[in-house]
């Protein structure tokens, strides 16, 4: 750190961005944990479609003077129970729903920026993130919500487990775990819905997406593969937080970047040591 | 043998679209190691379907006892590929323990499952649904990909689990297994 300029860590530890770091800190932590089980779940394209259908809630809510948490969430919850609809549906049918949502999301949002002026800047905040601007009712929310998917999670951990390794466990007890499924959902959905608002689509949906991929490749058990999926997140979070203000370049591109070449990195390594 | 049975079924005809088994009626007491035996195709497995709730029962009847705890371990274990999910983790998660376990799979509670042999999966979903908190166990199957030592091994942990009060209902093509373990067995016909 001798070497580092001045000015530099001036920037890092500005207490203006102490509240954007710690709400992207929470996201770091919790999508790579709820990402852990959306893909045991195999269900890793409805998370873009609800962070899509999340951004395109907020500036609906934007447009109507409401707060862009509120549409968010509505949103993202709406796409949830559409997506619970489909749950008994084959595989096929499941994914090609959770396509058209992605594709709805994408056309409000699209069709309102091209529209409207004031949804012009907000979209672009949405899908590039605006971690840096994020204030003390976001960090909040997140926290709140953390605090909500933790407990929630420690309920719903061995059900989505039990469901899938052995799918008939609930059945055969006379039980359903479609409640559990459905829950689960309106956490992702939640999740995806606060995450996009701060640090943007991609990067949220990348943030659930890419560290369980890595942690699913080199983990040995279930509670490793968790721990190392937050790791990694954590990790990319802190290097894309701390380059994007250094290099004054937005924070979401910059977290999926990062974490894409995480993810290559690993494949790479995982050949080169013969494990694939 | 208890009175009261565990299960009882009475002139059941299960299917899907169409009945695919029956009419068929049995009893399944605590203690006991029921078969059923018959062929591929005579709805062995969608009986157990029908016992789960996830076949469609198109005449008779389904009794079980107030409060029953089925365990049911299915024919072919779920797409498990890519999952860092252990061998101890998978038996602790029906809540069986990991203590009677043969040798050649105590030594590997720490491999990821998709690390094991089929015969060593196969032996670990059967265990963990055998030794699972359950009344009652539905085996479909259970000697599929097991070799001569893992079905010896699996005749003992049956007997020892019937005597310790739990009703088994095994289905199996495999006659000679069937007429090892079983106290009575139901044949069902090739027809249906």
């Amino acid at each position: 750190m001798n070497g580092m300029n001045p000015g530099v860590l001036d920037i890092l530890f500005d207490p203006l961005f102490a509240e954007p770091f710690a709400t992207g800190l929470i996201f770091a932590v919790l999508l790579p944990l709820l990402g852990c089980y959306l893909r045991l779940r195999d269900e890793w394209l409805a998370a873009l479609a609800f962070a899509q259908t999340a951004a395109a809630g907020s500036l609906l809510a934007m447009l109507f003077g409401l707060p862009l948490a509120l549409g968010g969430l509505a949103a993202a919850g709406l796409a949830a129970g559409l997506k619970h609809v489909f749950e008994g549906a084959a595989r096929g049918a499941q994914g090609a729903a959770y396509a058209m949502l992605l594709l709805l999301g994408w056309g409000v949002s699209v069709l309102l920026v091209a529209n409207l002026p004031l949804a012009e800047r907000m979209g672009h905040a949405l899908f590039d993130g605006q971690l840096y601007f994020t204030d003390r009712a976001h960090l909040a929310a997140a926290g709140a919500f953390a605090a909500l998917a933790a407990f929630a999670l420690r309920g719903l951990s061995r059900r989505l487990l039990l469901a899938h390794f052995f799918p008939d466990f609930y059945r055969a007890r006379g039980l359903s775990e479609r409640r559990a499924h459905f829950a689960f959902d309106l956490l992702i959905a939640g999740a995806l819905a606060l995450a996009t608002m701060s640090v943007g689509v991609m990067g949220a949906f990348a943030m659930i997406f890419v560290p369980p991929l890595i942690a699913f490749a080199w983990a040995k058990s279930w509670r490793r593969s968790v721990l190392l999926a937050v790791g990694c997140g954590v990790l990319a979070y802190l290097a894309a937080f701390a380059l994007a203000l250094v290099l004054d370049q937005p924070f979401g591109p910059l977290l999926g970047l990062l974490l894409v070449a995480a993810g290559v990195g690993s494949a790479l390594l995982r050949r080169l040591a013969g494990h694939d | 043998m208890n009175a009261l049975p565990l299960l009882e079924i009475e002139a059941l005809t299960a299917g899907y679209a169409r009945p695919v088994v029956g009419p068929l009626s049995m009893r399944l007491g605590a203690g006991e190691i029921l078969g059923v035996a018959g062929p591929n195709g005579c709805g062995k497995s969608t009986l157990l379907a029908a016992l789960t709730g996830s076949a469609r029962v198109f005449s008779g009847r389904v009794c079980k006892r107030a409060g029953l705890r089925l365990s049911l371990q299915q024919q072919n274990p779920p797409e498990i590929g890519g999952v860092p999910f252990n061998a101890g983790e998978l038996i602790a998660l029906t809540g069986a323990g990991a203590g009677g376990l043969p040798p050649w799979l105590a030594s590997r509670l720490g491999e990821r499952l998709d690390r094991l042999s089929g015969g060593q999966l196969q032996f670990l979903y059967l265990w963990a649904c055998l030794q699972a908190p359950a009344d009652a166990v539905l085996l479909d199957e259970p000697t599929n990909n097991l070799d001569p030592d893992g079905v010896a091994f699996l005749e003992g942990a049956l007997r020892r689990r019937a005597a310790e009060g739990a009703g088994l209902l095994v289905v199996s093509h495999d006659a000679r297994f069937v007429g090892a373990v079983c106290s009575r067995t139901v044949r069902l016909g090739g027809s249906g």
